[in-house]
């Protein structure tokens, strides 16, 4: 097993923020002075992360029989690994083996992430020999209009939340006849559970701007926008290192790959505001506005980025468009089931034993992804139930497991899919507290200029606040409902459209929990 | 009228500031980002100096300002700690933190410790829901919290 000493070992320790956040930077420090005392040369490669994110601060050492990967290496165990030879493949209780074998990571099919935490980020060779720009050199081939019938053959639907399909949108744009139109990129992925966004831009960063210059082509627009949140600062550098790198290889700017399309990339950043994430708001925000919502009609396709014709989608919508492309739309239309076609990228999080990414053919049950993949809940208590969708989602019980995560399933059971996250709670959760913060939330974060959500929301606390204190119970609970139903039918977006949801599923399938909490008070 | 010289500092590196974004489509929120990031805050006197540079009224450019959660109209404590308080944290104990938090500070969310040494906020989400809870400590996240490590972090915070 032992490598010519001469030829130095190469060493996998992610640069994500989420590997960061419990000391991979420390770790990847740790491990070029352990090969230093040791003599042996060794080039530490600061991958994206692989999403097995309970194995983070995750080591991953080249050998003959692959990646063999260890994890959660603390940085004081690096050292001892080193002594038991982890530069060689050698076992320890941290071993968790080749890391394509491992089943948490076998069983999943990864379209959409398939380099994330493969390649160095920014390396673009690395992006071109594991399949990038495939895409593109295809979609160049092609006239706009047949790029925007493969992405509508492939059946892609928005992963923001919305699962508006995607060629139908640029289809919109394609036909405006605007000489200026822009391409924007929704990365304010402020829901909670969320994280496969901040994970393609941190991890594979080309894929996005490729994705971005397809839909480009197939649109006709030249310039193009990613909002990234405030609180990325890793993926806002990442993506603005990997444009620069993009302009330098010729994928932006002027004739890109040699063709007639010219196409150029911006990042912009928010400033903290949940809204920004709704699509009228992201465009005013944009714009340097506040992030009002704007009412539909007019859509953004026809009247969009200052006025003009814009494509916005998400971030996972445009990183998917690539492999549509190189592969064609009928190897990705085979998968799903359906009207959701393809892959999605779940996100495992909250109380979970091994959250991170779960990414699959739709379809999948809540049940395999909660007890499978996530093994249950981190604290080992039983799980209690799971909010899909982020914080405008509906809370789920166990009895509900069996339900098929596609998006017409999800909304005939009174849910939604949204982004694709999957929040677990154990027992100790408190419903009642969690639909209360679920109209906490929209009041701190609606934009306020429908009344609904603005005074809604307040009033929602409020009136939970008088159910949980036994204060006229019924008479609470109906008129909560009938707020619920004001909200539901008469905000201007999904902010306060669907902060009813978590509300609502938390009553109807967690009753017990609204009643008064003092015993005489009613 | 006499013009103080931190005045006249804090309106030249505005105006540079504008003068550098000024080529974008709708600079406003960059440049606010920019003095912030310069600044440590957007001192209320940017606001007419905004309006007459790029053309925009007092209201409009208030209104972004106060708009967005992350524009300070005070510098931050020396140390900043933001606690996430959405729904995945709140799944392993968030709210515990904010008591620790509040109970260590002596202030609730949002304020500044009197002698500048400490700023604690809530934050909603930082994309580390698999890791948490989370609390990001001077911009930089860090995972799998505990209410004993957070009490130690704001030790350090309070006494330097």
């Amino acid at each position: 097993m032992t490598q010519d000493a001469n030829s130095p070992v190469r060493v996998y320790v992610p640069r994500d923020s989420a590997a960061r956040s419990v000391g991979a930077d420390a770790v990847a420090e740790a491990v070029r002075k352990a090969a230093a005392d040791q003599g042996r040369p060794v080039e530490v490669v600061r991958n994206g992360s692989r999403g097995m994110l309970s194995v983070e601060p995750l080591v991953e050492v080249v050998t003959a029989e692959g990646r063999v990967g260890y994890g959660p290496v603390a940085p004081e165990a690096v050292p001892i690994l080193a002594a038991a030879g982890f530069l060689d493949g050698a076992d320890h209780p941290l071993r968790l083996g080749v890391m394509d074998e491992l089943p948490w990571l076998a069983r999943q099919n990864r379209v959409t992430f398939a380099r994330v935490g493969i390649t160095d980020p920014l390396s673009p060779e690395d992006y071109e020999r594991h399949g990038g720009i495939a895409g593109l050199r295809r979609a160049l081939e092609l006239p706009p209009a047949d790029v925007v019938a493969a992405v509508t053959e492939s059946g892609l639907r928005g992963r923001g939340g919305a699962g508006f399909p995607a060629g139908i949108k640029w289809k919109t744009v394609l036909e405006c006849a605007d000489e200026l139109k822009f391409v924007c990129c929704n990365a304010d992925e402020g829901d909670s559970g969320t994280f496969a966004d901040r994970m393609v831009m941190e991890g594979d960063p080309f894929m996005l701007i490729e994705g971005m210059t397809i839909a480009a082509h197939a649109v006709g627009a030249r310039e193009g926008y990613i909002y990234i949140r405030s609180e990325y600062p890793d993926a806002v550098a990442t993506m603005r290192a990997a444009i620069s790198v993009a302009r330098e290889r010729g994928w932006l700017g002027e004739h890109i790959l040699g063709s007639e399309l010219r196409f150029d990339l911006h990042v912009r950043v928010g400033a903290g505001a949940y809204i920004c994430g709704e699509e009228t708001s992201m465009l005013e925000s944009l714009e340097g506005k506040r992030g009002m919502v704007r009412a539909k009609p007019p859509i953004p396709a026809i009247e969009g980025l200052f006025g003009k014709p814009t494509v916005v989608n998400n971030v996972l919508t445009l990183a998917t468009v690539p492999v549509i492309l190189a592969n064609g739309a009928q190897a990705y239309q085979e998968l799903g089931v359906e009207r959701s076609r393809g892959t999605q990228v779940f996100q495992l999080g909250g109380n979970v034993a091994r959250g991170g990414i779960v990414e699959t053919a739709f379809g999948i049950t809540l049940r395999e992804l909660v007890e499978d993949f996530g093994g249950g809940t981190l604290s080992g208590r039983p799980v209690r139930t799971v909010q899909v969708g982020g914080p405008l989602g509906a809370y789920l019980p166990t009895s509900m497991f069996d339900l098929p995560m596609e998006y017409e399933a999800f909304a005939a059971a009174g849910a939604m899919l949204g982004h694709g996250g999957v929040v677990v709670f154990d027992d100790s959760v408190d419903m009642a507290s969690q639909a209360r913060f679920a109209m906490e939330f929209c009041a701190a974060e609606s934009c306020g200029k429908c009344t609904p959500c603005r005074v809604g929301s307040v009033r929602g606390v409020e009136v939970i606040d008088r159910i949980v204190a036994g204060e006229q119970r019924d008479e609470n609970l109906a008129l909560l409902e009938d707020l619920c139903e004001l909200m539901t039918d008469g905000s201007l977006c999904a902010m306060g459209g669907l902060t009813p949801m978590p509300v609502r599923s938390a009553i109807t399938h967690f009753s017990d929990d609204f009643l008064a909490r003092e015993e005489g008070t009613a | 009228m006499t013009t103080s010289v931190s005045d006249v500092t804090t309106e030249a590196a505005i105006s540079a500031i504008v003068a550098a974004h000024r080529h974008q489509r709708g600079p406003l929120l960059e440049i606010l980002h920019a003095i912030q990031s310069e600044l440590g805050h957007v001192p209320k006197e940017a606001v007419p100096l905004l309006a007459r540079e790029l053309n925009l009224s007092r209201a409009d450019v208030h209104g972004v300002v106060t708009f967005y959660h992350d524009f300070r109209d005070a510098p931050a404590g020396r140390t900043t700690v933001r606690i996430c308080r959405a729904e995945a944290c709140q799944a392993l104990g968030a709210s515990a933190l904010v008591g620790c938090a509040e109970e260590r500070t002596g202030l609730p969310l949002g304020r500044t410790s009197a002698d500048g040494s400490v700023t604690v906020e809530q934050v909603f989400c930082l994309g580390n829901c698999a890791l948490g809870p989370s609390v990001e400590v001077n911009g930089e996240v860090l995972g799998r919290m505990s209410a004993v490590r957070l009490r130690s972090i704001l030790d350090e915070a309070v006494t330097s």
